[in-house]
């Protein structure tokens, strides 16, 4: 009797009870904060006497659309997070060509290496750069020797784009890596047996089937690096200011919490937009090609 | 009284009868089969039996009771799946116990009562293995002592055999049969070979899109198909079109047909092409009846060449007139099978 | 499958080395006998260790970040099982809605989890708790248990529940001693990834926690923002030492590779 066919028996309860627990928490921790931070987007803040509750404006979202302060600093995440997403795809996307073209064990392994630091806390990624890249750090000091010497590289946007790129690269290499997991081997060796050579194999049957892989992983990168906090944080310094950077100095050193919330916000909007329209309008057309 | 008893047996989805009014009494120690292709509804006949899925409408009896909607746990069968369904974390002696310890039966019964049952399918040495370190087959004797150490009144089999390669297939048949016959088990066995179904049955119930065609023992469903469908399907037929018949048609098999001289049988025809099968050898003549096959015996005799002309001879009574297509197939009445 | 050539292997080894360079510096470091960030070069000490078990706001913080990834890792195992079995096993209106909730957190970016939490904290007045910050983490690692406990409920012979069903069992023993048992890896190894996910987490845990409840993560962040020196290296060299036990543990009772890439591997 295969399960598909037969009649599931329902095993214990209803699926509403078996879910109410995380649906009241996700209820209370995710859904309520988020409205409450859209109330507060539209509050009146006043700097003498705080937030008032029953205010409302548009000021807060007007800044941020007008005020080329705030418009530069979302375009300074853009463009950092734009070129962190084409390193990932340059050099993501070919690791993991390479590793999947490599003989097991050293697959396994490798694979593991550039993907395990994924489990480590990202301040512990953002403070090794922060050694490398220091002025009396180790990247410094090599590049001495090659007679290059003293470049700031910390508290830079190579420093943040660095760092970036090394805490992005797996999450490019995953869906890469799955793509490649599923091509049939033997739709390879079908072109290679009809004489193509490996270089318009790789581009005419391998890069086509992959695609779909590359756009995923480099929507997941733009949107984590466009909202990252703790690498713009340790790495850029006091001046170079990222959204999320901002958004912690509104809310603990300004107090300025709806503009912070308004600013938080557009960064979620954004991030959403990116993720559901992008990725219909181009899965979409992939899905056709190739069924 | 019999046994089993399935009155108007119904399931529908929608507006989708898969099961229409499926009608079987099943006597205390028999071994019938549901046969059909895909889709015709017999798994979910098995289904509703064993209480997996919920009967639109008809009844199911076991000794007398009632137990149409009773609970898949309440109704003490023993079933073996397609895929075995052993439970991966607990050695096969573990599996086997299982279902005398639902029933709290103390530990040195169940022990002998494994036993037992392990010895039956020959699995004794292997008690304490985990089912990923037994073979298809060793599984399969496993899934079947489960069912049988609780001694049911009916055991259900669905496509046991499926999963297994064609020889081990054909040893697990007779095997499968002498343990039924041993234990003495009233048995429904779900499957869409019909030479599984020959062989091991009492009795064959043919099935096609969720209604019986045809119920008999296995000889006389051979021997007479009452339908084109079913005549194809159960072994292979000729057909010739003849007055007198419901449908139009009569069924021939082709080991009934015999090489003759030229004009000294019903008709004459050229081989078009012969193939050999081991034991037997596979013709197929054209005649101006339409294409024959033809199957002689590998018995000494040489084998015509393809190109040959030859006379083809049947006797009379080999031809089975059909009766129209499955559509028209009873779908009311309760059908009980001779034993042939 | 054809091999590398030489020019792909030499890529290879820079992504490699460039992966691990980070990691290495920092442990190498924590070892420096000196008082600057340098490589030891002459001899490996322990003082910059000794220093951290010293350090009372390190260990404070080391004991909160501990405490509440178990909390949280348990809690949301408790709250996940449950929910992937209504989504697997049973066809309802909002499913996919429902699903797509509980997988949010990783959609949402932290920071915006994190004003938005300190918002409401500071209107119900829970600023500052312990029991608060827990179920924050609890939301933000729900989704790596979810979806592990789901891909173990989805690959699962569903014949196995039903041969428990006819032998007798009751359904709560069928999930007891048949679901449960076969989809442990799944459910421990989303146990694991929550913790460890739990335990690094900065960003989000940075507006909602206090001096009382200072996380490992964020008091190294705030450290590190006054000063670098080699407390911090033997601090974050401990951290990767407790992130190598977990993928340890986490290789052994599920598999890395499955955990990290999905079933797919």
């Amino acid at each position: 009797m295969t399960a598909a066919a037969a009649r599931r028996p329902a095993l214990i309860g209803a699926p509403i009870w078996l879910s109410l627990p995380a649906l009241l928490l996700f209820t209370g921790m995710v859904i309520v904060p988020l409205l409450m931070t859209a109330v507060l987007s539209f509050n009146v803040y006043d700097h003498a006497t705080g937030v008032k509750a029953g205010e409302f404006t548009l000021a807060h979202y007007a800044k941020v659309f007008t005020d080329s302060y705030y418009l530069g600093i979302f375009w300074h995440t853009f463009w950092v997070s734009g070129l962190t997403t084409l390193i990932c795809v340059a050099v993501g996307a070919p690791e993991a060509y390479v590793l999947s073209r490599m003989g097991s064990p050293w697959r396994a392994i490798f694979l593991l290496v550039v993907l395990a630091p994924l489990l480590v806390s990202v301040v512990v990624r953002a403070f090794g750069w922060s050694m490398l890249l220091g002025r009396e750090g180790l990247v410094n000091q090599l590049l001495q020797l090659v007679g290059i010497g003293g470049l700031k590289l910390l508290y830079s946007d190579a420093a943040i784009v660095i760092a970036l790129v090394h805490v992005m690269l797996p999450f490019m290499v995953i869906p890469v890596w799955t793509s490649l997991q599923k091509l049939d081997p033997a739709v390879t060796q079908a072109a290679l047996s009809l004489q193509a050579s490996q270089a318009t194999t790789l581009r005419r049957i391998v890069l086509p089937q992959i695609l779909p892989g590359v756009l995923s992983g480099s929507l997941i990168v733009f949107g984590l690096s466009a909202s990252a906090f703790a690498i713009p944080g340790l790495l850029g310094g006091r001046r170079l200011k990222v959204v999320a950077t901002v958004v912690y100095d509104e809310y603990l050193h300004e107090l300025n919490w709806p503009l912070g919330a308004a600013i938080a916000l557009t960064l979620l909007a954004t991030n959403l937009l990116v993720m559901l329209s992008y990725n219909r309008v181009v899965e979409g057309s992939y899905r056709k090609r190739m069924g | 009284m019999s046994f089993l008893e399935l009155v108007d047996l119904t399931k529908t989805y929608g507006d989708v009868a898969v099961v229409d009014g499926f009608n079987l009494s099943v006597e205390k120690g028999e071994f019938v089969s549901l046969l059909g292709p895909s889709g015709c509804g017999k798994t979910t006949t098995l289904q509703m039996i064993a209480g997996f899925v919920d009967a639109t409408r008809g009844s199911i009896s076991l000794g007398g009771r009632d137990i149409t909607h009773a609970a898949p746990n309440t109704r003490g069968l023993g079933i073996v799946f397609q895929s075995y369904a052993l439970f991966p974390h607990m050695t096969v002696w573990q599996n086997v116990s299982f279902g005398l310890e639902m029933r709290k039966l103390p530990v040195a019964e169940r022990q002998q009562r494994v036993d037992a049952a392990l010895g039956l399918v020959d699995l004794s040495p292997l008690a304490q293995r985990y089912p990923r370190e037994l073979s298809g087959g060793q599984r399969q004797r496993v899934a079947l002592a489960r069912a049988l150490v609780i001694e049911p009144p009916v055991l259900l089999l669905d496509e046991p055999l499926s999963n297994l390669d064609a020889k081990l297939r054909e040893d697990m048949q007779f095997e499968l049969r002498q343990i039924q016959r041993k234990v003495g088990t009233t048995t429904v066995m779900v499957t869409h070979d019909q030479t599984e179904a020959l062989s091991i049955s009492d009795r064959v119930v043919v099935m096609q899109r969720g209604r019986i065609t045809q119920v008999d023992a296995p000889f006389a469903l051979y021997e007479h198909p009452r339908t084109r469908f079913i005549s194809h399907f159960v072994g292979k037929a000729n057909l010739l079109p003849v007055a007198g018949s419901a449908g139009g048609l009569a069924s021939i098999r082709p080991e009934k047909l015999r090489f003759v001289p030229r004009g000294a049988g019903q008709v004459d025809g050229e081989v078009q092409e012969r193939f050999f099968l081991g034991s037997q050898w596979l013709y197929r003549v054209a005649t101006p009846m339409g294409e024959l096959v033809v199957v002689c015996p590998n018995d000494g005799t040489p084998a015509l060449d393809e190109g040959s002309v030859s006379g083809v001879a049947w006797p009379a009574d080999a031809m089975r007139p059909l009766a129209a297509d499955a559509n028209e197939a009873d779908a009311g009445s309760p059908v009980r099978g001779a034993q042939a | 499958m054809s091999r590398n050539g030489p020019l792909a292997l030499a890529f290879h080894s820079l992504v490699v080395a460039f992966m691990l360079a980070p990691l290495v510096v920092v442990c190498l470091v924590a070892f420096t006998p000196g008082n600057t960030l340098s490589l030891p070069t002459t001899e490996l000490s322990l003082r910059w260790f000794r220093a951290v078990f010293a350090h009372p706001d390190f260990l404070q913080s080391f004991r909160n970040s501990l405490w509440l990834a178990l909390a949280a890792a348990s809690i949301a195992t408790l709250l996940a099982v449950p929910a992937a079995m209504a989504i697997t096993r049973h066809q309802f209106k909002g499913r996919d809605a429902l699903n797509g909730l509980f997988l949010s957190p990783l959609i949402i970016p932290h920071l915006v989890l994190g004003v938005a939490l300190l918002r409401m904290f500071a209107v119900l007045g829970a600023s500052g708790s312990f029991g608060w910050l827990i179920l924050g983490h609890v939301v933000v690692v729900t989704p790596y248990v979810l979806r592990l406990v789901i891909a173990a409920m989805v690959g699962f012979d569903r014949s196995a529940e039903q041969a428990a069903l006819s032998l007798g069992a009751s359904r709560f023993t069928v999930f007891r001693r048949i679901t449960l048992p076969m989809i442990l890896p799944g459910v421990t190894g989303g146990w694991l990834l929550a913790f460890i996910n739990s335990f690094d987490e900065v960003t989000l845990s940075i507006f909602i926690t206090s001096p009382a409840t200072v996380t490992l993560p964020v008091r190294m962040y705030m450290y590190a923002t006054e000063s670098i020196d080699p407390l911090m290296a033997a601090v974050s060299a401990l951290m990767v030492a407790l992130t190598a036990a977990v993928m340890v543990l986490l290789d052994r009772l599920y598999g890395l590779d499955k955990v990290l890439v999905g079933e797919r591997t």
